[in-house]
């Protein structure tokens, strides 16, 4: 909202806000990686946690339960709020920032996040940051220290809005997968909540949304594997892909793809890692003809543990892998699904 | 049906670098192109002016250089095109850059649709759609991979997200954001660029648009990089295994075992 030059204006601005993801009042689990970095931003500054609860809830005790770091939960609870309305969603918040004037505004970089953010960002005056990696903030000042990948994950870029308030990020879903699940920290504490309503808000800006399409799903198994097998244009031809998929299954892990695959048609976008992709944090990427250029990495070098299978020794995703392997991805990867099999029939 | 198409001109491939004093992207002595998501913001454009006929303007806002990508959309048939060119516009930050924008739309008059690409690929923010909707208070949808005009002149988009997508009808005035599923563009034909050749790509600055200064430009910007630095590097073990398929495939399982990534 408005230029905060002076000190005593921005004074007015007070704790930190993350907006939480919901679907048909589902909470989804994105919510907790950016929960979880607001809560610290919340304590170096001494100041408070508040969840934004905006859908068509179904139970609110089991937000209560859900978001158990937070210090407030402010719900706007209406049956209307079903499917993605990017008008009313941001004109309800814009009005809650307006009445409440939190310091700093925290969204997923999520399809929504990214669209409803810069809406609200523009109607409230404020500096948005896109699709952080990395935030901190001045125990101080309170100025929030946004940090991105730019220019194709060559440089991180740290970015500030000193002299607005509120300031608001979109932060990359995957890279802050630290969640609170530690609940002893929090007992005897419980979430205050706070009701509001959308009754003030013209229906006429609802969307018309005719039908939804929720089949593919397949980011979302990515995204919460622990186990990640990844093919590049080193596989030689989409069919290989069938035998990460066996490996995959065998071992509950999920596909993914660089974009050599992708744009040689083998796979879907979706299974897409990098830049232009999704972002990784599983525990195991097992990176299958992938030379490793940036725009790859960026995608997927913070996962626990890598392992590069490449003909090339060379190639620099062998250079950063904790395990390189060199051999012909497919052959590999068919044996190791051979000793798979084997071992399950040992029991 | 009067449609805007907001074009970016952006570094080609990897050559960008950026500006120690203004920490921002350097554009001299950097081939440009047409930020790619973009291409497909202004085939849709075409698309739809020639089942619903109407005006179709590219707008892009940029250094002069910034021309070539006009006049390259002008080749494809748009009957306008506009270069936003001002010092004051320097700098400018995606709320800055939205603003500036909405204004230039509104000075067009009018317009019915703006497609945008989903984002650009230097700065990576699809934020400036978005933020063109809500300064000028219309409606959006974002990330749109279909839109239909049915025959009783409604539009219909499919939008996509994480985990599918859904179907709205487009109310107008719209801000749209389109993604690569959305079509293939069009080639440019030599008939093409020679009727461009005869055409003017008209350039407007701050005045021409009325914007105003202090909402434009460095300073016009709530937000400022305050420091660029290098990714660190990766910290890792390196192991190595050689020898044929047999044993190392053998050898990753006992890893992906002994780490209890499997059992
Ligand atoms: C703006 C921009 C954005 C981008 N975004 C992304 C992104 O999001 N994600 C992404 O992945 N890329 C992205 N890229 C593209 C990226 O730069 C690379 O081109 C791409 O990652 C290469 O894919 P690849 O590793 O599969 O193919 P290649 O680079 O062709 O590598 C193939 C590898 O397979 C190895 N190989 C060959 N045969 C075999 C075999 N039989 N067994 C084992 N190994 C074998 C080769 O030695 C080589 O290392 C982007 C590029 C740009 C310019
Ligand atoms: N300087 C600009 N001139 C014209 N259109 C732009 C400009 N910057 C961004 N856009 C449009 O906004 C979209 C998203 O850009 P961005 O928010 O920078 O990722 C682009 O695909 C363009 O359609």
């Amino acid at each position: 909202m408005l230029k905060a030059d002076s000190g005593k204006l921005k004074a007015d601005f007070r704790n930190i806000w993350v907006v939480a993801e919901l679907e048909n009042g589902e909470v989804n689990p994105v919510s907790h990686e950016t929960g979880g970095r607001g809560r610290g931003l919340a304590d170096t500054r001494s100041s408070e946690l508040w969840i934004i609860a905006a859908g068509n809830l179904k139970n609110i005790d089991d937000l209560a339960d859900e978001f158990f770091y937070a210090d407030r939960i402010l719900i706007i609870n209406d049956e209307r709020l079903t499917g993605f309305n990017d008008e009313t969603e941001s004109e309800l918040i814009r009005r809650l920032i307006e009445k409440y004037r939190p310091e700093t505004v925290i969204y997923s970089a999520t399809a929504r996040g990214r669209s409803i953010a810069p809406r609200i960002a523009v109607l409230s005056d404020a500096g948005l940051t896109a699709d952080c990696t990395s935030l901190d903030i001045e125990d101080t000042t309170g100025n929030l220290l946004q940090t991105r990948p730019a220019f194709g994950g060559n440089i991180l870029a740290t970015i500030k809005s000193e002299n607005h308030r509120p300031q608001m990020a979109t932060v990359r879903p995957g890279v802050m997968k630290n969640h609170i699940r530690d609940r002893k920290d929090y007992q005897g504490r419980k979430p205050l909540f706070i009701n509001e309503s959308l009754n003030s808000l013209e229906s006429s800006l609802l969307k018309n949304i005719l039908s939804v399409n929720r089949s593919s799903g397949i980011v979302h198994s990515i995204a919460d594997s622990e186990l990640i097998i990844s093919g590049g244009r080193g596989l030689g031809c989409g069919e290989a892909f069938r035998s990460l998929d066996k490996f995959a299954k065998m071992t509950g892990g999920a596909i993914a793809a660089s974009r050599g695959a992708v744009d040689a048609g083998w796979v879907p976008y979706s299974l897409q890692i990098g830049q232009t992709g999704q972002t990784v944090q599983a525990r195991c990427y097992i990176a299958c003809g992938i030379s490793g250029q940036i725009q790859h990495l960026v995608g997927m070098q913070s996962c626990e543990l890598i392992i590069a299978i490449n003909r090339d020794p060379e190639a620099p995703m062998m250079k950063i892998a904790d395990v390189a392997v060199t051999g012909d991805a497919v052959d590999i990867v068919e044996r190791m699904s051979e000793i798979m099999e084997r071992g399950m029939h040992d029991f | 049906m009067k449609i805007v198409v907001c074009i970016k001109q952006v570094p080609a491939g990897n050559s960008a670098s950026i500006d120690p004093e203004t920490k921002r992207l350097k554009r001299e002595g950097v081939e440009s192109v047409i930020n790619p998501y973009d291409s497909y913001a202004l085939e849709e454009g075409l698309i739809l002016r020639e089942k619903l006929g109407g005006e179709l303007i590219v707008l892009s806002m940029g250094p002069l250089k910034a021309e070539k990508i006009l006049r390259d959309s002008l080749a494809l048939s748009a009957d306008r095109a506009i270069l936003l060119n001002d010092r004051s516009f320097a700098g400018s930050d995606t709320w800055a850059t939205s603003y500036i924008l909405s204004k230039a739309v509104e000075k067009i008059g009018g317009v019915n649709l703006v497609i945008c690409g989903k984002q650009a690929i230097d700065g990576d923010t699809a934020q400036v759609g978005p933020g063109i909707a809500a300064h000028l208070n219309w409606r959006q949808a974002t990330y749109v991979s279909n839109l239909e005009a049915e025959e009783d002149g409604r539009l219909i988009a499919e939008r996509m997200d994480e985990k599918g997508s859904d179907r709205i009808v487009l109310e107008t005035p719209s801000v749209i954001t389109v993604v690569k599923d959305i079509n293939n563009p069009r080639l440019k034909t030599i008939k093409g660029i020679l009727e461009a050749r005869k055409k003017d790509i008209e350039i407007w600055n701050s005045e021409s648009i009325g914007s105003d200064p202090d909402l434009t430009g460095l300073d016009g910007s709530p937000t400022r990089v305050v420091k660029t630095s290098l990714p660190p590097a990766r910290e890792s073990m390196v192991l190595k295994f050689e020898g044929d398929a047999v044993y190392v495939s053998g050898k990753i399982i006992d890893f992906l075992k002994e780490k209890e990534i499997i059992r």
